[in-house]
């Protein structure tokens, strides 16, 4: 039964994590902004504190909800929020009972902690199956070497018991077949943080380069089977299951990218309201005024990333496949958060630009949504790629 | 709860639907376009499917089952799948019907809604559009003034699809400022239907100008009686009906131009293989699902008999934008051969420019 109607227990999440935005991040947003590698203590540990309340990285409608409203407080603020993130998502999507409980169960007591994912590399990002990292098998021991850029929440992660999940090939010549995953302990030596980033927007977010040398971990620390399947080039498990993982962190991130877009929206609709301005719906073309159509085709762009979202993790929430799904919210939440937030900047004109006010961050933070978990461009690919029944050499 | 599955028995009226738009619809709907004409048995077929009179009660001689907006969605996306033009027709005395049914007075639903319980197609149809370029349907050019006991119409009414063989029209006309709808029964005094209208697309559908030259109207017709009608709410289904066919006509040019793209070889590989297609192909598919699902909402907003002003208008908005560009990548990706008429692409083209002008021309 098509139904769009949330479950009290939803309302009242979003209704909770709406004030909770304006409250904790709202306050602290531009200061973050302009203090970039300074870390928002504060915020974290009560962030952590309120973890039993329900985590942002939840699969559920619920948590999408929670994390959109969460960016509508502050984008940086929200990614900085500790848990097991990507690379306990990673962990929840790939690893045995056993894994689950070694590698997550710090998430749930003592200081605020993080996981991370490593996969970017200098010299390849979406084109995973070129990664460079080795991981090499030494008797019960896999050894790792290699550099890792992007990596959020890569310093935390390594300096404060977190985990950080990364991916290497066991054999370079078996291509997409050899590449795995492992999960790296804190405080394993080896392992460490070489510079963090400073960026566009989301700057209350660290960025790291992390560094693997003879970085040693037990054997049972990989993620699924260490199989190489070169014959069998439909078995690539590996990449599948990392795969797999963008299927549930995509809508997630699209739901990141519609919370800083009505953050936007909102901004320019009280403006316009203050001065009198209302916005009349269901007038015809002809007689709206330019204004009016801009704010409109905003919010219809919402409202279009808004449904291909909520479907991705209702999808996601009923167990049924999503990828294709996923990917479109994805790619439609990233272009419409851009359009949005850069069309908001020229409709405020002179308060648009000005740093007095925290539409300008905005824009700069909702870009990284175009980028971060496969570009646009990517996400396209994928949707093309389903859409048309070609494999990867059909559609380059 | 949050869902995005229709309901079982939504499943099989879509399936049924699908069937027959497979079928009927589209072995048919070029020669219709060429010929200017629908023929009655398809027309028929469809009618038996009893979709308008699902919602009409038992004791007026319907099914006695539930108006949904969502269920109309569904059905008017598979049907202008199938083609527009018929699409249109079949669902034409709904524009009628479904008015009355829900704010009709008790009298005007005894006396009008068992004529659409019968086995034969009922020819009724609806006049909203005025003839100039910045026709808006709240500030309409049509008037009706209350003369002793009847109401006394005068203006120009266009794109009334069927107007020339319906038994009933329904037309809207300001009153005092406020949009009413009035009943008119064929052959009325002062009502004069034009020559059929020549358009770009659903040439299939024959569609008239109107006029009224002091056209009276008996007081009772006026939708609604005394109350009048909730005419936000009917531009309101109607902004749905046409989102839903918009999304049905872009999924068709989108199918028809996706396996295209995939047969035909340049190069030596399917033109598909290229991002620069392939990514209009994605966009499409993003693009068509976005709109069904907003359309989608603003029906179940109808549904809950809330205000749907903001959903539906906006939902209108985009699948106009939307369909336009899907129907155009659509004739785009066929190249040359998109131009031809051999192709379908050039009539869903058509036909997609349409939705801007389609005001109250479908509703659910």
């Amino acid at each position: 039964m098509i139904d769009f109607e949330l479950s009290p227990e939803e309302q009242a999440t979003l209704e909770k994590a709406h004030e909770d935005a304006e409250k904790l991040c709202r306050p602290i947003a531009r200061y973050y902004d302009e203090h970039e590698h300074e870390s928002p203590d504060e915020f974290i540990d009560t962030m952590w504190a309120k973890r039993e309340e329900g985590g942002l990285f939840g699969l559920g409608v619920a948590a999408a909800l929670r994390v959109e409203e969460t960016c509508w407080g502050d984008a940086g603020l929200m990614i900085v929020a500790p848990g097991p993130g990507l690379g306990g998502a990673a962990v929840m999507a790939t690893g045995t009972p056993e894994q689950r409980e070694r590698f997550l169960t710090r998430f749930t007591e003592g200081e605020p902690k993080w996981g991370a994912m490593a996969m970017t590399e200098p010299s390849c990002g979406s084109d995973t199956a070129a990664i460079q990292a080795t991981a090499v098998q030494d008797g019960n021991e896999w050894v790792l070497n290699g550099e890792k850029i992007f990596v959020t929440w890569g310093k935390r992660a390594v300096e404060q018991d977190g985990i950080v999940v990364v991916w290497a090939t066991v054999d370079k010549s078996a291509g997409r077949a050899g590449m795995k995953s492992f999960v790296v302990e804190c405080g394993t030596p080896g392992m460490k943080v070489e510079k963090l980033e400073h960026k566009l927007g989301i700057k209350a977010s660290d960025t790291a380069t992390v560094i693997f040398e003879d970085c040693r971990i037990p054997y049972e620390n990989i993620l699924g089977s260490p199989e190489v399947r070169k014959l069998d080039k439909a078995k690539t498990e590996g990449f599948k299951k990392a795969m797999a993982t963008f299927d549930a962190t995509r809508p997630i991130v699209a739901a990141m990218a519609l919370g800083v877009g009505r953050a936007a929206l909102d901004f320019v609709k009280e403006t316009f309201e203050k001065d009198g301005i209302e916005i009349r719906y269901g007038l015809p073309r002809n007689k709206l005024t330019s204004l009016e159509r801009d704010v409109m085709d905003m919010e219809a762009n919402y409202k279009a990333a808004k449904m291909l979202m909520m479907r991705a993790v209702w999808m996601m929430s009923q167990l049924l496949p999503n990828s294709i799904e996923s990917s479109m919210a994805k790619a439609k939440a990233g272009l419409a958060v851009t359009k949005i937030t850069q069309k908001a900047v020229e409709l405020m004109g002179p308060l648009g630009y000005s740093r007095k006010y925290l539409l300008e961050k905005w824009m700069r933070d909702g870009k990284i949504n175009d980028l971060f978990e496969g570009t646009g461009q990517i996400n396209m690919l994928v949707v093309a790629r389903r859409v048309l029944g070609f494999s990867r050499d059909q559609l380059k | 709860m949050i869902s995005f599955t229709p309901s079982e028995e939504q499943q099989m009226i879509v399936n049924t639907i699908k069937q027959f738009a497979t079928d009927e619809m589209r072995e048919v709907y070029r020669d219709c376009e060429e010929s200017g004409e629908i023929p009655d048995d398809i027309v028929n077929t469809a009618w038996e499917l009893g979709l308008i009179a699902t919602g009409i009660p038992e004791e007026l001689g319907g099914l006695g089952g539930e108006q949904s907006a969502v269920t109309g969605s569904l059905i008017a996306e598979e049907l202008a799948w199938g083609d527009l033009a018929i699409a249109m027709k079949i669902l034409c005395p709904a524009l009628v019907a479904f008015p009355i049914m829900e704010m009709g007075t008790e009298e005007q639903k005894k006396k009008y809604l068992p004529d659409f319980c019968d086995e034969k197609y009922k020819a009724a149809t609806a006049a909203l559009i005025e003839p100039r370029f910045n026709f808006d349907p709240l500030a309409l050019s049509t008037t009706a003034k209350l003369d002793g006991s009847d109401y006394v119409l005068n203006g120009e009414k266009c794109y009334v699809p069927m107007a020339a063989e319906a038994d009933l029209l329904l037309v809207y006309a300001a009153e005092n400022g406020s949009c009413q709808g009035f009943i008119i029964e064929k052959g009325a005094s002062g009502l004069e239907i034009g020559e059929r209208e020549k358009n770009m697309g659903i040439k299939a559908l024959p569609t008239y100008e109107l006029t009224l030259k002091d056209c009276r109207v008996p007081k009772e017709n006026r939708l609604g009686g005394e109350a009048g009608c909730d005419f936000n709410r009917i531009l309101n289904r109607s902004r749905v009906a046409l989102s839903a066919m918009a999304v049905g006509v872009g999924r068709a040019a989108f199918e028809y131009s996706r396996d295209y793209a995939i047969d035909r070889h340049a190069f030596g590989e399917p033109i598909a293989s290229r991002q620069a297609i392939a990514f209009m192909i994605a966009e499409m598919a993003m693009e068509i699902d976005a709109t069904r699902l907003m359309t989608w909402e603003a029906a179940w907003k109808l549904d809950r008999k809330e205000d749907a002003t903001k959903e539906s208008s906006l939902v209108k908005m985009y699948a106009d934008d939307m369909v336009l560009k899907v129907t155009d990548g659509g004739v785009q990706i066929l190249g040359g051969h998109g131009y031809i008429r051999e192709h379908p692409v050039e009539l869903w083209l058509r036909n997609g420019r349409g939705f801007v002008t389609f005001d109250g021309m479908a509703i659910v």
